[in-house]
Order: structure tokens, then sequence, then C-alpha cells
């Protein structure tokens, strides 16, 4: 399983690096979006929760992009076909998207935070940066497999674009919620406040549980 | 391989019915028949990638769907698609299939070489012409050394001395259990021992090569 992880991720991240299809469109989506919240709020500088809002939900709606695109290659040009024939474990492919998307993800937020930072965000990003990292990667790992799975459910059916965000977004508030909960208070005025670790846990466990129910059915996603 | 009764259906329309056959192994089936008469959805069962609506189904003397997981590795499957991502290259998509099916890298260059594809190995595949393409596709369906070949429309695209040249791999002399489907009466006969009709999702004929002349194949089409 191991070595078909890693020959599906190698294969993943080659595609992404010449196509070029996904990451740039997120990025771009995501820098886009703060221009547009720095316009429209009228305001260059925000702060606390209105801050981790901004942040996280830019990040989510960039990552719907993302998670459109996700299975378009196998489903046009036969992946699935390829890999159904191939006697490996199904599962592996749910675990290389899902880790393809988090590296999409993790390279999204390396511009698109600047971004925020210099466009809208009061108080300096460097003190909170370690925690806000720690958050987002959790935020990422609840979207990744979220996303993974919901990408797969829409590829068979006809209206991809419209079933994503359906499925996606309301699967997704609870990440939101937690991740912009953690983030408040380390994007408060006046110094980074504490990481909420019940909110912390709460995005953790949620993560966790996504991660079991994709395991327990993405065998049934692929099959006929 | 066996078959008895199988069927499937999309949706509500039968793609295929009441298929009864027995193939030994080392035969060859040739099947026949017209646009939508359901020669790729048979192809696509025996391939473990559509289940079976109803009847029975033994591949490699395993039932389907239950036992797919056993006969997966030992079917090389050439459809119409060519199964190939189209930003890498040939080489490349052929490395990415040898590490799925646990295959020696040096089959690469050897399945590479063998459908005449070394030049043009490491362009990428969209840049390739149909033909090339489907070289590309017999060397990924060979790769593994399957036990059995499902060929869909094998030599489309290719021109002679191409099909000449894939025909140690896909040919009679394969080795392997065939499976092929086939709009050419005459070249389709060559090298089969059974030959199968399908018309509207159902059984016209289904006898040796030798009882089955161009007239029922033509009855086919009518
Ligand atoms: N994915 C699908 N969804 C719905 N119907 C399908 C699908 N694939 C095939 N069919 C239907 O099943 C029937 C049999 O199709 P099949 O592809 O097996 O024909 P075929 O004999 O391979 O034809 P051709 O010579 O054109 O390749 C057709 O009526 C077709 O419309
Ligand atoms: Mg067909």
């Amino acid at each position: 399983m191991r070595s078909t992880v890693a020959t599906l991720l190698a294969k993943e991240l080659t595609l992404e690096w010449r196509t070029r299809e996904s990451v740039p469109a997120m990025v771009l989506f995501s820098i886009a979006t703060y221009v547009v919240f720095h316009f429209g709020l009228d305001r260059d500088r925000v702060t606390g929760d209105l801050a981790s809002g901004v942040l996280v939900v830019t990040l989510l709606f960039a990552a719907i992009l993302g998670i459109n695109r996700l299975f378009v290659a196998e489903h046009e040009q036969g992946g699935f076909d390829g890999f159904l024939l191939a006697p490996v474990d199904r599962t592996a492919m749910l675990v290389a998207k899902a880790v393809a998307l988090f590296c999409f993800l993790c390279i999204v937020e390396v511009f698109a935070l600047p971004a925020f930072a210099l466009l809208l965000l009061g108080p300096p990003l460097t003190q909170a940066l370690p925690a806000l990292v720690l958050v987002l990667l959790l935020a990422n790992a609840g979207i990744a497999v979220i996303g993974t799975l919901v990408a797969g459910l829409a590829i068979q059916t006809r209206a991809r674009d419209l079933i994503v965000p359906l499925l996606a977004l309301p699967l997704l508030v609870p990440v939101v919620l937690a991740a912009a909960r953690s983030a408040t208070p380390l994007l408060q005025d006046g110094g980074a406040g504490a990481l909420p670790g019940n909110w912390m846990a709460m995005l953790a466990i949620y993560d966790l549980l996504f991660a079991l129910i994709a395991f327990a059915v993405f065998d049934f996603l692929l099959e006929d | 391989m066996q078959l008895r009764g199988a069927g499937r259906r999309y949706g509500e329309r039968a793609a295929l019915r009441d298929v009864t056959l027995e193939l030994e192994a080392g035969r060859t089936l040739v099947v026949f028949g017209p646009n939508g008469a359901g020669k790729t959805t048979l192809l696509r069962m025996l391939a473990t990638l559509l289940r079976p609506h109803a009847g029975e189904v033994r591949v490699l003397g395993r039932p389907l769907p239950d036992d797919g997981y056993a006969v997966r590795g030992r079917i090389g499957f050439l459809s119409h698609e060519a199964l190939l991502y189209r930003e890498l290259s040939g080489r490349e998509n052929l490395r990415f299939y040898a590490r799925l099916h646990r295959v020696a890298p040096a089959r690469v260059d050897a399945v590479l070489e063998a459908v005449g594809m070394t030049g043009r190995g490491d362009d990428p595949v969209a840049e390739l012409s149909r033909g090339m393409i489907q070289r590309l596709a017999i060397a990924r369906a060979v790769l593994h050394e399957p036990d059995l070949l499902l060929l869909d429309e094998p030599l489309a695209n290719l021109d002679p001395a191409a099909a000449a040249q894939v025909a140690p791999l896909i040919g009679p002399d394969s080795g392997a259990t065939r499976v092929v489907t086939s709009h050419d009466p005459a070249g389709g006969l060559q090298g089969a021992d059974l030959a199968l009709g399908l018309k509207a999702a159902r059984v016209a004929f289904l006898a040796p090569t030798a009882e089955i002349g161009p007239a029922q194949i033509g009855e086919l089409y009518r």
C-alpha cells in the first residue's frame, strides 16, 4: 500500500507540475479575493474574528477549485480504469489524492498568507505565525479528506461543478468554524493570544472522523 | 472463462442479455456485432470493470465480481481509450503502470521496443498520433504479461506494418487466452477458435470459427 500511494502521489505531483492546473488557479483566486475584501470592506486592517473568518473562508473557496479538478484527469483520460485493473489496494488512491490536495493547499497558503497580511491583516503576522500554521495544517487535512471524498462522488455525476460546492461546503462548515475560532485569538490586536485548545481538539476530531468515514466508503465510490 | 446467462444493464436499457459461453485457456474468442451491440460491455465485464447484473461469470476460473481482486493483475485490457495520461510521456505512463503491477522497470523498455515506440517514447502522449497512442496502449495492456487478453478493436488506427509488429504481443501466438472484438469479418476470424455474434445485446451466433462464414457475419450488420 505504501509504495502504491507513493507511485500515485508522484504521478499526481508530476501532472500538476506539468499542467499547472489547480495550484495557480487557487493562488490567484485567494489573492484576488483578499484584494476584493480589501476594497469591499473598505478597510486595510482587520483583526480578531473578522480577520480569521476572511482568511479561512477564502482559503475554503479556493480549495473548492482544486477539489473540482481532483479527479478530472482520471475520469477523462482513463486513469480510473487503469488503476482499477491493477492488483492494488483501492484505498491507496484516496490516500494519494488527499495527500496531493493537502500539499496543494499548503503551497497555496505560502502565497495567500503574505497577501492576506499585506492587504488586510492589522497586527503583524510574524508573532502569530507558528500557531497559525498549526491551525491551517489541521484545516488543510480536513479539507483534503472531505474534498477527496466529495470529488470522488461528484466525478461520477454530470453536474460536477454544482455537486462539489453543494456537498463540500456544508460538510466543511465544522472545519471552517473550528479553524476560524482557533485562529481568532492569534490575529487579535495587541499581540497574539493563546491557541484555544477546545476548538483545536474539535478540528482534529472532525478530521479524524472523516478520515475514518473516507476509508470505509471510498472503495464503493470507485466500484461500478 | 465461463459465462452462464450473463447480462448487464445501463439504467433501464439492457446492454447485454443472456450470454452463455465457455472458452478454454489459451484459446481465442472473436466477437462481432454492429455499433452498440454490447461488445465493449462484454469486455468491460470480463475485465472486472463492470459487475454483471445477471447470470454467472467466471474469469480465469474465479467467479466475478466476488473474486475480482484475484484476477485483476492477470488481465490485460486494451480498451477504446488508451488509459494513458496525456501530459506524461509513453515511457512515464508505462513506468507508472509497471510500478502498480510490480513489474521490473526493464520490462518497460522491452515493450516500448516491441511496439516500435522507443524513438518517441519520451514525447508527451498528447503530442502523438492516434496510431502511436494505440501502440502505447498495446504496450500498456501487455506490460504485466497477462494470462487473459481483452482486446477491443486492437488494430484500430494501426498501419499494416504496425499491425504485424504487435502480432507477437497480442496475436494468437502470444500464449494468452484472448477475447477480441472486430468489425473485419476476414481478419477477425484469423487466429480465432470461437466466434460470437452479438446483435442488439443478444447472442446471434456462437460457433467454432470453421463453421462461421462471411454471410453470417454480414447478417449481423443488416
Ligand atoms: N456508460 C454507459 N452508459 C449508458 N449506456 C451505455 C454506456 N456504455 C454503453 N452503453 C450502451 O450499451 C449498449 C452497448 O454498448 P457497447 O459499448 O457495449 O457497444 P459496442 O458493441 O462496443 O459498440 P461499438 O462497436 O460502437 O464499440 C449501447 O446501447 C450503449 O448505448
Ligand atoms: Mg465498443
